[in-house]
């Protein structure tokens, strides 16, 4: 089985995480238009290619931040999101 | 050896049938361009030669003929969707199927031995309640069946009385059935390629000439082509290829994972799907049981297949059907879905004039092969969106109208 290293529990099974997709900007809900609603809840990064997602372990409800590639499916590095600098 | 036999063993003018000629020149240009020499465009392109007298098309695949997700997928063919606009749209699929091995001269193997879907639990079956009454209303064979009629279509289903999973009920689809996949893209392929339509195989778009609102022209890897309308229909590549035109699809790629075991001798009449369970199977005309669907829990475009989903896919087909326990896996692959946010297709324009899509098939695309085809030659011919075709706009994710199919797609999601 693949194996993810969690951040806070190690190398585990992948079958332990749950992928919740690319990190999205947050939106100011009195700035935005409907247009840009509609693009922040519908349209996630799929290129192919490197991005980062936000992935959970399961059993001890962790959220953390991936860096994957979308096409060898190597996951190049896991990180918690409080070293979040620069990314989107 | 007779010599007739040798006569026309040896001949030149031995009468080979070439259903699809090998891949021309290119064109400089052409009325019509395809992408995606998949079921979807050469239906698409039968449909334009056929029907509204557009021959100047040129169907452009990257690898080979129906190579993609037209070969990958399993093959079944149903209506028994939620919303009325879906079910009126398959349900138009379905017939087009029921007659399509006349309508293309070709064997495409349509058995409609309908679809029985389990539900292991109370809350499954209401909503088993609601597709049924939505497709009675529209004209489809769709009803809730109990135990005892479960049984008596399926009878070497495990009902699991009383355990964990007990089978409750079902929802029977009297229309559902299968088709041959290959046979369905190689028919419209040859009825097209008679008509005058061009196919080319490995011929890879690798962008776009954009002026104004309008695409003059692709460009490929064998050369440019102007043209005057484009459609895209490239499964998988669908995100990919929109993007080069600067269209951002609200499309995620997932594999999706099958399997087919050994031949059996018949004994599964009907397509048995399990909601719980996300596992569904058919026999095949030659006897093997296709296993399918499990879709991999996170985006990715390698189409690899898993220890973890197969094992996944065994145990529900096991639990459903014991006896299959010793029987050998014969086969694996995935296919790449392009899944939108609300399981239902694109199709219609795009923000680009004459850049039409048909895109946004995940993991229910085979079955809607003719309709879609159908659907989008008579939107390129006239340049207008059919009434059945308005409610799949990409314009319905800004409008916030999606039709959520979610629990009516037969993979798991």
């Amino acid at each position: 089985m693949k194996i993810m290293t969690c951040p806070m529990n190690g190398p585990r099974n992948i079958d332990e995480f749950q992928s919740f997709g690319p990190v999205r900007d947050e939106l100011d809900p009195e700035q935005t238009a409907d247009a840009d609603w509609s693009r922040h809840l519908f349209r996630a990064e799929n290129r192919k290619g490197v991005v980062v997602e936000w992935w959970r372990h399961v059993p001890s409800n962790y959220f953390f931040l991936a860096e994957r590639d979308l096409v060898s499916n190597e996951i190049i590095r896991t990180f918690d999101a409080s070293q979040r600098s620069g990314q989107s | 050896m007779p010599l007739g036999l040798l006569k026309y063993g040896l001949s030149r003018d031995y009468p080979v049938s070439e259903d699809i000629p090998a891949t021309p020149a290119l064109k400089p240009s052409y009325d019509v361009v395809i992408i995606g020499g998949g079921g979807h465009g050469l239906s698409c392109a039968h449909h334009l030669a056929k029907y509204h007298g557009i021959t100047s098309v040129a169907v452009l695949e990257k690898g080979y003929l129906a190579g993609g997700n037209t070969a990958r997928n399993t093959t079944t063919i149903r209506s028994n969707y939620i919303t009325p606009q879906g079910i009126a749209f398959y349900k138009e699929g379905v017939a087009l199927f029921e007659t399509l091995s006349q309508e293309l001269d070709f064997n495409v193997m349509f058995s409609q031995r309908g679809q029985l879907t389990l539900a292991h639990s109370e809350a499954t079956l209401r909503s088993f309640h609601a597709r049924a009454e939505m497709g009675k209303h529209l004209g489809t064979r769709t009803e809730v069946v109990d135990q005892k009629a479960v049984q008596e279509l399926v009878p070497s289903l495990n009902m699991d009385y009383g355990g964990a999973l007990e089978i409750l009920g079902g929802l029977w689809h009297a229309d559902g059935g299968t088709a041959r996949h290959d046979a369905v893209a190689w028919g419209y392929a040859a009825q097209a390629s008679r008509r005058g339509v061009e196919i080319h195989q490995r011929t890879e778009v690798q962008g776009f000439e954009i002026a104004g609102d309008r695409v003059q022209a692709v460009k490929t890897n064998r050369g440019r082509i102007a043209c005057g309308q484009v459609l895209i229909a490239t499964g998988g590549m669908n995100y990919d290829v929109a993007l080069m035109a600067g269209v951002e699809l609200p499309i995620r790629c997932y594999p999706l994972q099958a399997m087919v075991t050994q031949p059996l001798k018949p004994w599964l009449n009907t397509l048995v799907s399990s909601v719980s369970l996300h596992t569904y199977l058919v026999q095949s005309s030659r006897g093997e049981v296709v296993i399918g669907g499990g879709s991999d829990p996170y985006q990715l475009y390698s189409t690899r297949s898993t220890l973890d989903m197969k094992e996944h896919l065994a145990e529900g087909a096991v639990h459903l059907f014991p006896f299959l326990q010793g029987v050998r896996l014969l086969r694996q692959w995935a296919g790449i879905t392009d899944m939108t946010p609300d399981n239902s297709p694109i199709m219609g324009a795009s923000p680009l004039d004459n850049l039409w899509l048909d895109c946004g098939w995940g993991t229910w695309g085979f079955k809607a092969t003719p309709v879609a085809g159908k659907r989008m030659a008579e939107t390129i011919a006239s340049g207008r969106v059919p009434d059945i075709l308005k409610p799949f706009a990409l314009e319905r994710f800004e409008t916030f109208q999606l039709l959520n199919e979610m629990g009516a797609t037969a993979a798991s999601h």
